[in-house]
């Protein structure tokens, strides 16, 4: 038998099947694809890097009675009424239009227990959410939607969203097919429209008009909440250092792994800097102008593990915050549905079309057979679950360092695997003394 | 200006504006403090903001930045000009500017009305929510942008742009128009409209010196309420 | 971002206290510039002669540099010294010489500006503090603009702070924050012109000074930067009659103006116009976008 031997086919890294559906799937549709989560490309992340436990020139901490504090005060700078939260792990502003009514009091139950907050997101505070949080930090975004000033004196802090790590220029996205009667009435849009997004605040633009607009807020409400900024990691040097000029009490900056409830998926994937790269030129501008761990930073943007809010607290950060990571808790992209997510053209874990508000989980959706499956209080139960083993984490890392407290871990007990990573935060590679990207700025 | 017999009165040559705004805000419902004159008030930003409570306040001379900002119930009245986001976010009650009003007056404003006898400058009425906002005289450019419900009355004229990306909110202008934005158009006077405006108007305490059939409507062509590659340009 | 006022005085009589206002002015805009501060003065002139606003380190002895100048420039050289900065007067045939001059017998020195009527002087530091460093509560002139900084993507140095000289009796301040300053900086440095920050203002005024020097009016170069120079702007332009001021045409930071028959006065605030005399009365507006006004003492 003479067989000629063939080569097998090769693709294009360039021109990748997923890169060659997506250009079939423009042609055919004239719009940009549209989805929720946040960067899924491959980053320099937390996974690059790695604590130096104790050995013999460091000594561990036991564990019972050699505490290892995890409480944090965020608003010291100017608020009567400073935020005291149990965990440094915070729950990211997501919108009531976004997820269900379900989903948000699943969240705020969850948290509570934990002892923790959680934020509101662009449709404004609903009722349920206020009941069931015990720590409410409430969001002015350029849209304003649902923005009234009994809502923000009954918030315990204020959030000045300047934009999220997932689309930072960009504005809240929410189609008409989750616009039901109930979210266009809190957002004073015609029901089922797709809602156009503000990408700028409608009464300020600029660190300098901030400041005036930051008084504002404090006069309304009597100097009492902390007033949070909060930024998507683009330039977090100078984002941090203007915030701080404008009056923050707390700066909090979203990667680009952060999630959204719905934009362009070329907006996620390619505006913004990884979570990584943004903490270290954030703690370097609150140090310079004497403000580090007086304006407090709140990091986001893939948190996932202990280990992430470990890495994040030793690089400088005062706490983390959760999206996605709570939504997968509450039960988002469970395998148990696998049925489902085939018949939506996807699978368990890769399901990101949540602007469709089809979700089978009940969590990114307004369909109200659909919001029922998520039963709030064993779904709190869950977040609440999950946030104490990320504490459990984190302190089992800190006390092996010899830490009494998470705030007490440092870069230095950090090393990188990567030289971008160790570009990126500022640490060591792995055995060696070298921290490469030094000296510019 | 006239003494108001048994108002409170609050000089902030000598009161910190923050004193000015606790003492407003620390009202009891069944106070008799129901006038306030405030003096000297110089341009000072975040003046009588956040207030919940049927009383008058009047600011004797030109405000800052977001003066009467959020306001609920009360009337707060400036014997001047007011600077930028005067009235934003607006409630209820009732805003009067007997100057000139800068940027973004109104802003997003959700209730109550807001009257400028002056100009206001641009984006005035923008991202509008369900507010009512007289203009005398005419508004700058980008005016009612993103406005989603509410009413816009302008005696002069509009700047450029009128309405970009307007979705439900109503405007009516007596004047001329510099240039519409995307998605507005020209819309029919109803009688409905007409009734509209009449009580705006009459709201205003314009209603019989000012002849209702001299507007013109302008409203959203609603073409953007669902993406579609063909009106990609109007983003 | 920042904070910019503009005075000039219509009635001759409010000259003298033309320094006195600017530095009020100044003050009240502390909060949104709090990093550094400058201002021009249009002081009178000196006849035949021209000013170089020179700039050195504290302490600098500008008498002593004043006595060595005068062995290498002929005609008559005089000094003013006010804290780091001094007004070197120099007859108007010898500035390329006294230039010349500097460099080599001051060379840590810098020449903030030049002209026949013009004085510049800018510096870190609260503007209160630097107004009062250097004694601009009594300076007199015709007309002056002044700057409040709060930087935004460039270090709170001196050389970054505003006005920014663009020519003889020229200079820029700007409140806002331009996007593609990168890339006409890196066009500029190419036709010749050199850059001593990475401050985005600092692109805008040698882009003037360049449309200048090719013979455009300050109002076509004002005009053309709308095509020209992207993101958000508000430029005020001091020159020897007069000032300039353009808005961009998206035109979000704020800008007031006010006018009497005694003045005419811009501020970034309202609040910065407060205590000009007659401001009651006086007609205030906001300049309109993408549109050149221009005040000058000929007209």
């Amino acid at each position: 038998m003479d067989e000629t031997p063939r080569t097998p086919p090769r693709f294009s890294a360039t021109f990748d099947p997923h890169v060659l559906a997506e250009i079939r799937r423009a042609a055919a549709t004239g719009i940009y694809d549209i989805r929720g989560a946040g960067a899924k490309r491959k980053l320099p992340h937390f996974d690059d890097l790695l604590f130096l436990g104790a050995s013999i020139s460091r000594y561990p901490l036991e564990g019972y009675r050699e505490r290892c504090g995890t409480d944090v005060l965020l608003g010291t700078r100017h608020a009567k009424r400073p935020i005291a939260l149990k965990i440094p792990i915070t729950i990211a502003g997501m919108s009531f239009g976004s997820l269900s009514a379900q989903a948000k009091e699943a969240l705020g139950r969850g948290a509570s227990i934990a002892g923790t907050s959680t934020t509101t997101g662009d449709g404004g505070m609903t009722n349920e959410e206020r009941a069931h949080s015990q720590t409410l930090v409430y969001q002015v975004l350029p849209s304003r939607y649902g923005m009234n000033p009994d809502d923000l004196r009954r918030a315990d802090a204020i959030e000045v969203v300047i934009g999220q790590g997932a689309k930072p220029g960009g504005g809240g996205m929410l189609l008409g097919q989750k616009v039901t009667e109930r979210v266009a009435g809190m957002r004073d849009l015609p029901a089922g429209i797709d809602q156009r997004s503000a990408s700028r605040h409608p009464d300020w633009t600029g660190p300098d008009d901030l400041e005036i607009k930051i008084e504002e807020l404090r006069e309304i409400t009597d100097w009492q909440k902390p007033i949070y900024v909060k930024v998507g990691a683009s330039r977090p040097y100078y984002d941090t250092a203007l915030a701080v000029k404008a009056g923050a009490d707390v700066v909090v900056i979203d990667g680009m792994q952060g999630g959204t409830a719905a934009t362009q998926d070329v907006f996620i994937e390619n505006v913004g800097i990884p979570t990584l790269a943004a903490i270290r030129p954030a703690v370097r501008a609150l140090e310079e102008l004497g403000m580090y761990r007086k304006v407090q930073l709140i990091i986001s943007g893939g948190v996932r593990s202990g280990a992430d809010v470990a890495k994040a607290l030793a690089l400088g950060a005062d706490a983390v915050s959760i999206g996605t990571a709570a939504l997968v808790a509450l039960g988002d992209n469970d395998p148990a549905l696998e049925a489902e997510y085939q018949k939506l053209g996807t699978t368990a874990g890769a399901y990101d079309d949540w602007h469709e508000g089809r979700d089978p989980a009940g969590i990114t959706t307004q369909d109200p057979t659909l919001a029922a499956r998520l039963d709030p209080v064993l779904a709190g139960r869950r977040l609440a679950n999950y946030l104490a083993v990320m504490t459990l984490e984190a302190q089992t890392i800190a006390r092996a360092c010899g830490k009494s407290h998470l705030h007490k871990l440092e870069p230095e007990d950090l090393v990188a695997l990567t030289i971008e990573a160790a570009a990126m935060a500022g640490v060591k590679l792995a055995g060696t003394e070298w921290i490469p990207g030094q000296g510019a700025l | 200006m006239t003494q108001r017999a048994f108002a409170r009165v609050i000089d902030l040559e000598h009161v910190a504006v923050r004193e000015l705004n606790q003492a407003l805000h620390d009202l009891a419902p069944d106070s008799n403090a129901t006038h306030w004159q405030v003096l000297n008030p110089r341009g000072r930003h975040a003046l009588a903001v956040g207030l919940d409570a049927e009383v008058t306040v009047e600011i004797e001379g030109h405000a800052g930045y977001y003066c009467a900002g959020m306001n609920k119930r009360a009337s707060v009245i400036v014997h001047g000009n007011v600077g930028v986001g005067a009235a934003e976010n607006m409630m209820s009650g009732f805003v009067h500017v007997h100057g000139d009003a800068s940027q973004a007056a109104g802003a997003t404003a959700r209730g109550g009305m807001l009257l400028i006898d002056g100009n206001a400058a641009a984006r005035c009425g923008i991202s509008l929510k369900g507010g009512d906002i007289v203009v005398k005289g005419s508004v700058g450019h980008m005016s009612a942008f993103m406005a989603q419900a509410g009413t816009l009355v302008v005696l002069g004229d509009a700047g450029d742009s009128l309405g970009d990306s307007i979705y439900e909110a109503h405007l009516y202008i007596r004047g001329t128009v510099a240039g519409l934005g995307a998605d507005c158009i020209e819309k029919p006077l109803a009688d409905r409209d007409r009734a509209e405006l009449h009580a705006k108007l009459q709201q205003a305490g314009l209603a019989g010196q000012v002849d209702v059939g001299a507007f013109r409507r302008y409203g959203s062509a609603r073409q953007l309420y669902h993406f579609h590659v063909d009106h990609a340009d109007a983003y | 971002m920042c904070g910019i006022v503009g005075l000039f005085a219509k009635d001759a009589a409010l000259e003298a206290e033309l320094g006195a206002h600017l530095a009020t002015m100044l003050a009240s805009l502390s909060d949104r510039g709090p990093d550094s501060a400058g201002f021009a003065v249009y002081a009178p002139p000196v006849r035949d002669a021209v000013k170089l606003t020179l700039r050195g380190p504290a302490g600098y002895d500008f008498d002593a540099l004043a006595a060595a100048l005068r062995g290498h420039l002929a005609g008559g050289v005089s000094i003013k010294p006010r804290g780091t900065h001094a007004v070197l007067v120099v007859p108007h045939t010898e500035v390329t010489a006294a230039r010349n001059a500097l460099a080599t017998l001051a060379p840590e020195l810098v020449v903030v500006g030049t002209g026949h009527r013009m004085e510049l002087y800018k510096e870190v530091g609260a503007p209160a503090e630097v107004a009062r460093q250097f004694d601009l509560a009594h300076m007199q002139g015709s007309h002056g603009i002044g700057h409040t900084r709060m930087a935004t993507e460039s270090a709170v140095t001196t050389d970054g702070a505003h006005p920014y000289s663009t020519g003889p009796d020229q200079c820029l301040v700007h409140n806002g924050s331009l996007s593609n300053h990168n890339t006409l900086r890196r066009s500029l440095r190419r036709s010749g012109y050199t850059f001593a920050t990475e401050n985005d203002t600092e692109v805008a005024a040698v882009y003037l000074t360049a449309k200048l020097h090719d013979g455009l009016s300050l109002d076509a170069a004002l005009r053309g930067s709308l095509n020209d120079l992207d993101g958000f702007y508000t430029f005020v332009v001091g020159t020897e009659t007069g000032f300039a001021v353009l808005r961009d045409p998206i035109a979000c930071k704020p800008a007031v103006m006010a006018e009497t028959d005694r003045f005419v006065a811009f501020g970034t605030e309202y609040r910065a116009l407060t205590d000009l005399p007659g401001i009651e009365q006086a007609r205030v507006w906001e300049p309109e976008p993408a549109t050149v006004y221009q005040w000058d003492r000929r007209a």
